[in-house]
């Protein structure tokens, strides 16, 4: 599994007057069973990135692919390409419509033409991954908390069995307990199957603790990438477009800046406890 | 995909056209219309033809982006021109089969696309150059003699101003929507009509959804702020007719006697 881009570029509006430029020369190679987190604050490209990724949107310029096929040659089999590059969308509760749960959870692998078995086998399954129980299955969506909605529509996609899971900001709206459910269940489903999961958001310091790769889009183009600690190394740079690092790297630089002997790569609250004591030992 | 759609929409720029007082521009077009109707001769319609170029020309929307808003209505067009082409009845030109072109219906077919065509090109100028909201104040302004005989012209006025408002919200909520159904393998182009009608369940049962969901937000937002109708209502940009509006007034009588004279 493997997603290439390849110089390029996206204009929205292109031949009128509000002509905007989404993307420029983004290129990026993002391979397997990696846990990214692509950050940039609004406006900055990072929507129109995701959906070039499962052709629903094509470059102005440029190329995608996909396992090293183009995926915008015209024979490319794009609906098989949309159940290995899974995408929820930012609110995914708003494209919920069947009368229960379960059936809406069918929805994404009764296109792909599976059997009726393997169909409801791949939802309960879906279902059971993002933490849904079994009384709630037959329940209207509508009646379901808004976090518990938002699990439903991620199950929803999960049940195509997607190689790789795109999240566009799983937990806008959601209240700290809801983001933290939401947040855990993603490493968790990550921890168990090993998918390759792209994670999409204006903050920091959501993803900053759950992955392993930080991309920043900044006006259409990527500006860092790279390690989560290598990426907030520039954190003054950050500053400056709208971004932030998280809490912790500034209290460990400020530390390092006052005198004391710390590494200034924490990024947790546990790492900088960590550090803290060896260097109060130390000194 | 559904961003192809020009006609009712604004386009942003600068221009005369664009400053003008939307009453002028809505008296102008329904004018242009009437005067379509009024010309019999292929001067007139050189005439129309030409006012309707120096317009566009002014408004400094590209050409193409007008054209653009054509295709939507080309069936009806050609449907138009196909019936006026065969059922016309007078001295024949060509007969083929049951059908029979005469003289007098290539007259009226090309006499019908080209009023057609002129007519929707006037009045998305229109549409193109002039805001929603300053489009229903004019609106507003215009039909309030209406009032005196008790028409809720300021509630109608109202009404049209959120449908306008809402419609590139609905647009927009439509492509998203339909966005994240084809992510998880919905098919909205292939199969027979009844598998493309169901196919559109998924679409249409979130839509309905979040159009009321909207509208009750909006309600709600209005009676926050003590809207309570029409009666005793000021406008914080009231409409004043300048020297430009007057001046086009004159520009259009002018036309209008042209037309008359010509046609």
């Amino acid at each position: 599994m493997s997603l290439i881009l390849d110089h390029v570029n996206y204009i929205y509006g292109e031949d009128t007057s509000m002509a905007v430029a989404a993307l420029r020369d983004v290129n990026l190679v993002m391979g397997d069973g990696e846990f990214i987190g692509l950050i940039g604050h609004t406006g900055s490209g990072k929507s129109t990135l995701v959906q070039q990724l499962n052709g629903l949107l094509a470059p102005t310029s440029g190329s995608v692919y996909f396992n090293g096929n183009d995926i915008g040659d015209k024979d490319y089999n794009r609906k098989e390409l949309r159940s290995k590059v899974g995408l929820v969308f930012q609110y995914p509760e708003h494209q919920l419509f069947e009368v229960t749960v379960f059936e809406d959870v069918c929805f994404g692998p009764k296109n792909l033409g599976l059997s009726p078995k393997e169909v409801e086998l791949r939802a309960y399954e879906a279902l059971k991954q993002v933490g849904i129980s079994d009384e709630q299955f037959y329940q209207s969506p509508f009646e379901l908390s808004g976090g518990q909605k938002r699990r439903v529509a991620i199950a929803g996609v999960l049940a195509m069995k997607p190689d790789i899971l795109i999240l566009d900001e799983p937990t806008a709206g959601l209240d700290p307990k809801g983001r933290d459910e939401i947040l855990g269940q993603i490493r968790k489903l990550k921890e168990e199957t090993g998918m390759t999961i792209i994670l999409v958001s204006h903050s920091m310091e959501d993803v900053a603790e759950y992955v392993d790769r930080i991309i920043v889009m900044n006006q259409g183009s990527v500006i860092f990438d790279g390690l989560p600690r290598e990426v907030f190394r520039h954190y003054d740079e950050l500053e400056k477009i709208g971004l932030a690092a998280p809490q912790m790297t500034y209290v460990m630089n400020r530390l390092q800046q006052e005198g004391f002997s710390v590494n200034a790569d924490a990024i947790t609250i546990e790492e900088a406890k960590q550090e803290i004591l060896k260097s109060l030992k130390r000194g | 995909m559904l961003r192809d759609i020009t006609l009712g929409q604004y386009y942003q720029t600068e221009s005369v056209i664009h400053r003008l007082d939307p009453r002028v521009k809505l008296v102008a077009t329904i004018c242009y219309i009437l005067s379509l109707f009024l010309v019999d001769s292929v001067w007139g319609y050189l005439a129309a033809g030409l006012f309707l170029a120096v317009m566009i020309r002014l408004s400094h929307v590209p050409f193409k982006f007008m054209v653009k808003g054509m295709k939507a209505i080309i069936l009806l067009l050609a449907l138009t021109v196909a019936f006026n082409l065969f059922l016309t009845p007078g001295e024949p030109l060509v007969s083929v089969w049951k059908l029979t072109i005469t003289k007098e219906g290539v007259r009226v077919a090309v006499m019908m696309a080209v009023r057609l065509t002129f007519l929707i090109i006037g009045s998305s100028v229109m549409t193109l150059t002039t805001t929603p909201n300053n489009l229903t104040d004019g609106m507003e302004k215009l039909m309030k003699p209406l009032r005196k005989i008790r028409v809720p012209v300021h509630e109608i006025a109202m009404m049209m101003s959120i449908a306008l408002r809402f419609i590139p919200i609905l647009l927009e909520e439509t492509d998203k929507i339909m966005k994240a159904q084809i992510a998880r393998g919905a098919d909205f182009e292939s199969g027979s009509i009844l598998k493309k009608a169901r196919a559109l369940v998924p679409l249409l049962v979130p839509l309905f959804i979040s159009a009321f969901r909207r509208a009750n937000d909006l309600a709600m937002a209005m009676e926050a702020r003590c809207y309570r109708g029409g009666d005793n209502r000021t406008k914080m940009k009231p409409l004043i007719y300048q020297r430009r509006d007057r001046l086009a007034y004159i520009v259009l009588a002018l036309y209008l006697v042209g037309c008359f004279v010509i046609g």
